[in-house]
């Protein structure tokens, strides 16, 4: 056992859910892989998707996959910055847009 | 200007003391299975050749660039040049054994004296397919290197030329300030002459990862290199060889700088795809060195790994003889049997 949460290895053993649930791992794996394939949006535009997501799921192993994917793929680093962007304002969106609701509270409450 | 290994005199100027490396560490501690243990495992051991269809010449280590990955160091302080003498018997192979692939690659291969008279010969000679591996900067030159692109015309050459990115930035961190504008001023001189287009002049471009990770899926790569390329500058090419970075040389002494050395490796050997195996260069390929020895590609001359065969020179080629030896292989053909496979001709599966 690590003395951290996250250990970069431990991305490499990420197959190994399916040992404690083989039909669930496996089925997930196999969406997994035909999700990121070529369909109606690029490959290269699903990277730079879950390149975002990442960052807002602040996963540290989907940072580093998708990091490695965007260099390989060619993908430029204001691509890959302008991705985290989109991922962020949505996120910051989120949060402000309850300030409606807070609005809304306050005057409903207020003289 | 970076300046290569062995005018630095560094311990990685030595092809042994690279050799050395690429047997220790985790090779050496068994984590990691060697590339004989791996072609044992596959019952594809030793690797032997099929046939000869290229014949792949370097001219010499001299090159007017000093690229950051590159594993023949070469650079404009490198002096091994093939000489006349070589040249002529590099030829009367040529057309004894009929290969139909003349690959000629360097340093800059431009730079070599013999480059012209070598091309009018083979040509005369009736030698199907010539290859040039241009630097395209070489081409931006000098006067006399300005005419080149005339002359690779007149005798159909297929130019086979690196562009590790559609961004200056990402190229010229790779190949050297000032590269990526000289090398789109190049090309567009090419595309009009009609490279490019016409199709009896081929023009294809070499991406290789510009760091320590693999090449993605060729097809998705050249796509994207199209519609950039087309859309800023209005070039066009016929395709995209994608090549991983081989641990030897420069781009070794860069993977152990950054700390990404054994990384690498790793992702290399777990990246090995047994279907490369049929297609790796090294099985259809002769790498004749500078001074006439031969090689079983470009990346063992470099480590000065010679054919393992009584006939080892230009000066005793013998085919037969050739096509039965056994492939020397190391640690760094986990580079051309990684993913989708790499060689001079891009991806391999």
């Amino acid at each position: 056992m690590s003395d951290t949460y996250y250990n970069p290895k431990d991305l490499k053993n990420f197959k190994n859910i399916s040992d404690w649930s083989a039909p669930l791992g496996e089925a997930f794996f196999s969406y997994y892989q035909k999700v990121f394939e070529e369909g109606a949006l690029s490959a290269r535009e699903k990277s730079l998707i879950a390149l975002a997501v990442s960052h807002v799921v602040k996963c540290p192993y989907c940072i580093d996959a998708y990091t490695q994917d965007a260099l390989k793929r060619g993908i430029e680093e204001e691509e890959m910055m302008e991705a985290v962007h989109a991922g962020a304002a949505i996120e910051a969106g989120a949060t402000l847009v309850h300030a409606v609701q807070m609005m809304n509270k306050h005057d409903k409450l207020s003289l | 200007m970076l300046k290569s290994l062995r005018s630095r005199a560094v311990p990685l100027a030595s092809s042994k003391h690279q050799i050395n490396t690429l047997e220790g560490g985790d090779f050496q501690n068994a984590t990691l299975k060697t590339f004989d243990e791996t072609l044992k495992h596959q019952g594809a051991w030793p690797l032997k050749p099929r046939a000869l269809d290229i014949l792949q010449v370097n001219l010499g280590y001299m090159c007017n660039q000093t690229c950051a990955h590159c594993h023949v160091d070469a650079g404009p302080d490198r002096k091994e040049i093939m000489g006349i003498d070589t040249i002529k018997k590099v030829l009367a192979v040529a057309k004894k054994t009929g290969v139909p692939t003349l690959d000629l690659t360097g340093g800059a291969p431009e730079m070599n004296p013999h480059f012209r008279w070598l091309i009018e010969t083979a040509r005369a000679e009736g030698i199907k397919e010539i290859i040039v591996r241009s630097n395209l900067t070489i081409l931006e030159a000098n006067a006399s290197y300005k005419t080149l692109p005339q002359f690779f015309k007149k005798h159909k050459l297929r130019i086979v030329s690196s562009l590790p990115h559609y961004s200056a930035k990402r190229t010229d961190k790779q190949r050297g300030e000032g590269v990526f504008s000289k090398s789109i001023t190049a090309l567009q001189k090419l595309n009009a002459l009609g490279y490019g287009t016409n199709p009896e002049l081929i023009l294809d471009l070499v991406y290789n990862p510009s760091g320590a990770f693999l090449s993605a899926d060729q097809a998705g790569l050249e796509k994207n290199f199209k519609t950039k390329l087309e859309a800023q500058f209005g070039i066009s090419f016929n395709q995209l060889f994608c090549i991983n970075n081989l641990p030897i040389s420069r781009f070794l002494e860069y993977l152990i700088a950054s700390e990404n050395y054994e990384t690498y490796m790793e992702t290399l050997v777990e990246s090995f795809n047994p279907a490369t195996l049929s297609g790796v260069m090294c099985t259809n390929t002769l790498s004749v060195g500078w001074d006439g020895a031969l090689y079983d590609c470009d990346f063992n001359q470099m480590l000065e790994l010679a054919v393992d065969s009584a006939s080892n020179h230009i000066d005793n080629f013998n085919l037969d003889r050739l096509l039965k030896r056994p492939i020397r292989v190391n640690q760094h053909c986990y580079g051309c049997t990684a993913g989708a496979g790499s060689s001079c001709q891009g991806s391999l599966t």
